[in-house]
């Protein structure tokens, strides 16, 4: 018997890792893994409260998150493949080109 | 969780990818305790199996070697300590308030498959449909994306015949 709060600030705790990530790393790629983290601490909290509600709708959408997760993955990598060809660098701080 | 500070901490992609990999096994085991075995099963198999697998091939094809230590942007700054703050905050409030609920009990809910596809392809017919639209969507763009401008150039050029074809190649060339 876990008490639902465990498992919320486990959430929590994993989604502020994410976000840390994401505004401290500067590479491309870990900063794409920082975004699977986000939404894996998200889909932590939805398990959660479909196990405390006793709803199945929760786990539907899991596994929705899932696969949305999936698409932006496969189209996200593509495209740090594309900037890599054309800016020969994986460093945010490098890939410019829109900045004022 | 501790494999989520190890991802913060290292430098090396690889080694964030990996321990990206013990989040995701162990989230896998929450779940599992939280009787969604469906959900701990597709957690492995997509999470873990899947889109790790996209990660380190990604890793080894560009060569992604140490991370260049370098100051955080100010941008990063602003937004990420109003932002850890929240986080703090949001995580203080549901111990404070919400330390009460009752507790979970271990594979009390109706995890089973078979619930959750009926779920699935009745309630959630349309958002089902969608969803497999929106995948076929991100395997063309990746397809589109992930290949050579210069492959495209040479595949409309050999396609057709016309004069505007090796203006394409040129500007492709260009790009």
């Amino acid at each position: 018997m876990v008490p639902l709060t465990y498992y919320l600030l486990l959430s929590g705790i994993l989604f502020t890792c994410g976000v840390l990530g994401f505004l401290i790393k500067r590479n491309i790629i870990t900063i794409f893994m920082s975004i699977e983290l986000m939404l894996n601490g998200v889909n932590l909290s939805f398990v959660a409260f479909a196990a405390h509600w006793h709803a199945l709708s929760g786990q539907v959408f899991v596994f929705f998150v899932m696969v949305v997760a999936a698409a932006e993955a496969a189209v996200g990598l593509a495209i740090i493949i594309a900037v890599y060809r054309t800016r020969e660098t994986l460093n945010v701080d490098q890939v410019n080109l829109l900045k004022l | 969780m501790a494999g989520a500070v190890n991802l913060l901490v290292q430098r090396h992609p690889i080694n964030s990818a990996l321990s990206l990999v013990v989040v995701m096994a162990s989230l896998a085991g929450e779940y599992l305790l939280l009787g969604a075995e469906f959900v701990a099963a597709v957690q492995v198999i997509v999470y873990a199996g899947a889109i790790m697998v996209l990660f380190v091939f990604t890793v080894m094809l560009l060569n992604a070697g140490e991370e260049a230590r370098s100051g955080g942007s100010r941008v990063a700054i602003l937004l990420g300590i109003p932002g850890v703050v929240m986080g703090a905050v949001l995580v203080a409030w549901t111990l404070l308030h919400h330390s009460n609920t009752q507790a979970v009990s271990i594979g009390a809910l109706p995890g089973d498959p078979r619930d959750i596809a009926r779920l699935l392809f009745h309630d959630f017919l349309l958002p089902f449909e969608v969803t497999s639209i929106l995948i076929l969507i991100a395997i063309m763009g990746a397809v589109v994306l992930a290949s050579r401008p210069e492959d495209i150039a040479r595949h409309h050029h050999s396609q057709s015949t016309e004069k505007e074809a090796p203006e394409f190649v040129a500007s492709g060339k260009e790009r």
